[in-house]
């Protein structure tokens, strides 16, 4: 479980995160929506900390993320598995090498160990085969893919995917979703996603905020979310023709 | 101003945070030993080589006097090169090509989010990509101006061979004069070197490192790595030479 606090954050005067505050439960899918530009990426990367927040607070089960030391900040990280809006994959390091990075940092498995666990996290992502190639020779869904590999490597207790399938094919898009809902269960993580792919949502979304203009204003789940009648979080859901029209048979 | 010296000595300080893995530490070092100092090797030799030859013939037709005997030339060369061509020109032609390299290849890094990705992992990114250049520099740098020196000789002998400015003998026997100094002054010349290897990894790094913005930005920040250690290095060259010289 990850709280966050009355969360602010403004770039040289302009605010960015108004006041957020928010529960990211344990075992779930945790969803932040909104518009591209709402603050997504700065929400994450202030409670991962890689940005400082100008306030708030940020509880990963209990520690405290802000205000403690070095040292327990590296804890808590190495619970943390990251997969960035651009796969921020090594590019000096080939696919296999990527993966096996956080392992041989930090874990005592030996070589061998490392291998199967490698192979084991790229299978799960459907990458076979590409073990020897480098970032930049595989295509920017495989790139995402691998990416996930790795932000799983570690078997992290706190996994952020800053939206996992944009560039994918629906299916592949689908295939993820899935993937990530399913590891989320199986070893019981606090998952937050971001994204602004309704076909995600409404396929993992089990609980969902959605952020406009640097506030969270609204709080749900997949079903809430379509019989809503907030105006703002309407425009973002029924974008087409199509979905307002269905809509209105609702 | 005073907010790039505060920030860079952070920087610095970061880098004495004890390694997570010393396997890994020693895996890079050993990296970027290959990646800053030998291939770097080819370029220095040549460069070396071409300048012992056109020292050989600027000094030869610069003291064109009877009185001056021949081996004043190799003599003139020797000092030449051990004194301030190797240790100072070639330390600036690799901050133009080490430093660019090391800056780019950083902020890249930064703005497509590899740095953010070490630093959420939980590894000090300042200590694993920044440390090893640094170290791996102090060392391999020293061993590249040693190369220089010996090259710029050779050149300047194959030039005497090759053409009859001045008999060989003569310039062997300037190059040999005086020999009980030459330790003194390649001691100097080495010092001077660690300083601006020094100078090179970790402004560059700096400039790379602290990058913000795109594609663009990298290739400011790079030119400014080099502008910035150039200009340090010749800096620092007239405090070093004022120093260990008097
Ligand atoms: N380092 C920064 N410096 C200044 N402004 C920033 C910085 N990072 C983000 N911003 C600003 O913060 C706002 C929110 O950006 P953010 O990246 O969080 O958007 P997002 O919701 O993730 O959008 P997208 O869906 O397109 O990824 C943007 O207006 C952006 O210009
Ligand atoms: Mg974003």
């Amino acid at each position: 479980m990850i709280e966050i606090k009355n969360i602010s954050k403004s770039f040289s005067g302009v605010k960015v995160l108004d006041d957020v505050s928010f529960t990211f439960k344990k075992g779930q899918t945790n969803l932040i929506i909104g518009k591209s530009g709402s603050g997504k990426s700065v929400l994450t990367k202030c409670i991962v900390g890689l940005l400082e927040p100008d306030s708030g607070d940020i509880i990963f089960d209990g520690r405290s993320f802000r205000g403690i030391k070095t040292q327990g900040k590296k804890k808590i990280r190495k619970e943390i598995g990251m997969l960035f809006q651009a796969g921020a994959l090594f590019d000096s390091l080939t696919v296999e090498e990527n993966v096996a990075f956080p392992l041989k940092m930090f874990s005592e498995l030996s070589t061998e160990e490392i291998a199967d666990r490698t192979n084991f996290c790229l299978n799960r992502v459907d990458i076979i085969n590409k073990n020897d190639l480098f970032p930049a020779e595989i295509s920017g869904g495989m790139q995402k893919r691998v990416a996930i590999a790795r932000a799983i490597a570690m078997n992290p207790k706190y996994l952020f995917c800053d939206e996992p399938n944009s560039g994918l094919d629906p299916v592949t898009a689908i295939v993820i979703d899935e993937l990530i809902k399913e590891i989320t269960e199986e070893f019981q993580m606090t998952t937050v996603v971001i994204t602004h792919d309704m076909n995600s949502v409404l396929e993992i979304g089990e609980n969902i905020m959605f952020i406009y203009e640097g506030k969270n204003y609204w709080v749900g789940d997949k079903d809430s979310i379509l019989t809503t009648d907030v105006e703002e979080l309407n425009n973002f859901v029924y974008v087409s023709k199509f979905l307002r029209q269905f809509k209105e048979k609702l | 101003m005073f907010f790039h010296i505060g920030r860079y000595t952070t920087m610095l300080s970061f880098l004495f945070v004890r390694p997570e893995k010393f396997s890994s530490y020693w895996n890079r070092l050993i990296e970027e030993i290959i990646q800053l100092g030998i291939k770097s090797l080819f370029m220095v030799v040549l460069m070396s080589a071409f300048m012992g030859a056109v020292l050989v013939i600027q000094t030869a037709s610069a003291i064109e006097s009877a009185w001056i005997p021949d081996y004043t030339v190799g003599f003139t060369v020797k000092q030449t090169l051990i004194l301030e061509f190797c240790p100072t020109i070639i330390s600036l032609i690799l901050a133009g090509k080490v430093g660019s390299n090391i800056a780019s290849e950083l902020g890249t890094m930064r703005v497509t989010e590899q740095i953010d990705a070490l630093e959420v992992m939980g590894v000090n990114s300042i200590g694993y990509l920044i440390g090893p250049k640094i170290l791996g520099s102090l060392f391999i740098f020293p061993v590249l101006i040693m190369y220089s020196m010996f090259f710029g000789f050779l050149g300047g002998w194959a030039l005497c061979f090759l053409t009859d400015i001045i008999p060989i003998e003569q310039y062997l026997m300037g190059i040999q004069s005086f020999s009980y100094e030459n330790y003194e002054y390649i001691r100097y010349a080495l010092i001077k070197t660690v300083f601006f290897a020094f100078i090179i990894t970790s402004v560059s790094s700096y400039f790379g490192y602290y990058t913000s913005g795109g594609a663009l930005e990298v290739g400011r920040q790079s030119t400014k790595a080099v502008v910035y250690s150039s200009i340090l290095i010749l800096m620092f060259n007239v405090l070093l030479t004022q120093l260990l010289l008097s």
